[in-house]
């Protein structure tokens, strides 16, 4: 018997061992994806993102026991980010989710970014597919601790959490773009600290002003919770699953799901082709003369790239 | 790419002292690891799910309590009955020199010391885990 097939007989082991052969990219991970990808998969993925510190493995402990107790299956991917600078991460997701842990219906896998740098691994997508495959109702998406850019977990998930603190900035940093616009809900965690009714009507200013109060027909809600003590969750749960008829009702639209078809096909294809390109522009280490002719002064990095550019044809 | 080793850091039992594991936790980061560190007070039973669900490569207990000699037969055992008896279990605390060796000989990987130098577990485990894991046809 195959990984593949413990795996269809609902195995968790077997589960586990299929997330480290597509994370590790190993031979023939394109194929294991395309035998368990399906389009028409029920399970909801729902994303957690914020800058670090502001509480989000807790909200996904405490939404993910919500879930539970309305009888949903759960698997969670917490991802916490690799040193550039040693390769080694420290995954510590799984402290916050202690009460979740020794539950059966619960899967957690904690995923290092391993160069990635959109607040996600590269490989998140494939393991939200295996964990799909699988057959959880709620996949639960938390990010690194993001600043203003690390958005992909927006084009992954069907609702996207955004948590901040009273800390995390005045009415400017509310204004920026990036991580204010990819939100289907906002939640202003922490509540019981200083400054969090000041950061909360800050929002509702910041997207009335900016007629973003409704997106696609969705009223963006602004959420106090206090995750630790499980204040708001359930408000904040309520919404999550409003914006999920929200969302499913988009789904029914003409050129929606292909919208991010489209835009999930480019994503993979970018990384392949990126990849394989490289590879093939800089083999037998040609780089290092590269670097060579530009530390001499023989050249320099804009002719060598449009020289390498006309080496490129399809 | 290199092969990334993931090593399952937890604290078994009641004691609350953490400060050694977590520098155990940063030098296995800094040597290239992807280390899960799952905290305080867990029972076997956490760690051996942990464990799996991670896919990890090894499993390293702190124990300052005296309790050791309960706690490292019972995550083996578990580790046994799940068919994953090919994840290492290694750990370290005040365990006196007969214990470690009563637990290598049970099956269990190094139990270090007192003042063990990083580089000494960071060497163990660079030497011990490659190819350690059973292989499977995947597809």
């Amino acid at each position: 018997m195959t990984v593949l097939d413990r795996f269809y007989k609902k195995d968790r082991s077997a589960l586990s061992r299929i997330i480290s052969f597509i994370e590790n990219r190993e031979d023939g991970y394109l194929e294991l994806l395309s035998r368990i990808y399906n389009i028409s998969s029920n399970s909801y993925k729902i994303g957690i993102t914020g800058p670090p510190g502001s509480g989000k493995s807790t909200l996904v402990d405490k939404i993910a026991i919500r879930y539970l107790e309305k009888g949903f299956s759960v698997g969670i991917i917490a991802v916490d980010p690799t040193s550039p600078f040693t390769g080694g991460a420290l995954l510590g997701d799984r402290i916050r989710m202690q009460d979740l842990a020794s539950r059966g219906e619960v899967f957690i896998r904690s995923m290092a970014t391993r160069g990635s740098g959109g607040g996600l691994s590269e490989a998140t997508r494939e393991v939200a597919i295996a964990l799909e495959s699988y057959g959880f109702d709620i996949i639960l998406i938390e990010t690194v601790g993001v600043g203003q850019v690390e958005l992909d977990v927006a084009g992954l998930c069907d609702s996207t959490v955004v948590a901040l603190v009273p800390e995390s900035g005045d009415s400017v940093q509310t204004l920026k773009a990036g991580l204010m616009e990819i939100a289907n809900i906002f939640v202003v965690n922490k509540a019981d600290r200083e400054g969090s009714g000041r950061l909360v009507s800050e929002l509702r200013l910041m997207l009335e002003s900016r007629g973003q109060k409704q997106k696609e027909g969705w009223i963006l809600p602004v959420i106090k919770t206090e995750a630790i003590n499980g204040v708001g969750i359930d408000t904040l749960t309520d919404k999550i699953i409003d914006h999920r008829k929200h969302v499913e009702n988009l789904y029914t639209q003409s050129g929606y799901r292909e919208k991010r078809v489209k835009s999930e096909l480019i994503t993979i294809l970018d990384r392949k082709i990126r990849a394989r390109v490289l590879k093939e522009l800089l083999e037998d280490n040609s780089v290092d003369s590269y670097v060579k002719q530009i530390v001499n002064g023989e050249s320099d990095p804009y002719s060598i790239t449009e020289k390498l550019m006309r080496k490129i044809t399809i | 790419m290199e092969q990334k080793f993931r090593i399952l850091l937890a604290k078994p039992g009641l004691d609350g002292h953490d400060r050694g594991i977590k520098v155990i936790a940063a030098a296995l980061r800094d040597a290239g690891f992807e280390v899960i560190y799952t905290g305080l007070r867990q029972t076997p039973e956490q760690i051996v799910e942990a464990a799996i669900q991670e896919d990890v490569d090894a499993v390293g207990m702190s124990i300052l309590s005296g309790a050791h000699m309960t706690l490292f037969p019972a995550v083996m055992k578990l580790l046994k009955e799940k068919g994953a008896e090919d994840i290492l279990l290694f750990g370290g605390g005040i365990i006196s020199e007969q214990d470690a060796k009563k637990l290598q000989e049970a099956g269990c990987g190094r139990i270090f010391g007192p003042g063990a130098p990083t580089q000494t577990v960071i060497e163990y485990l660079k030497d011990t885990l490659p190819g350690r894991r059973k292989r499977e046809s995947i597809l």
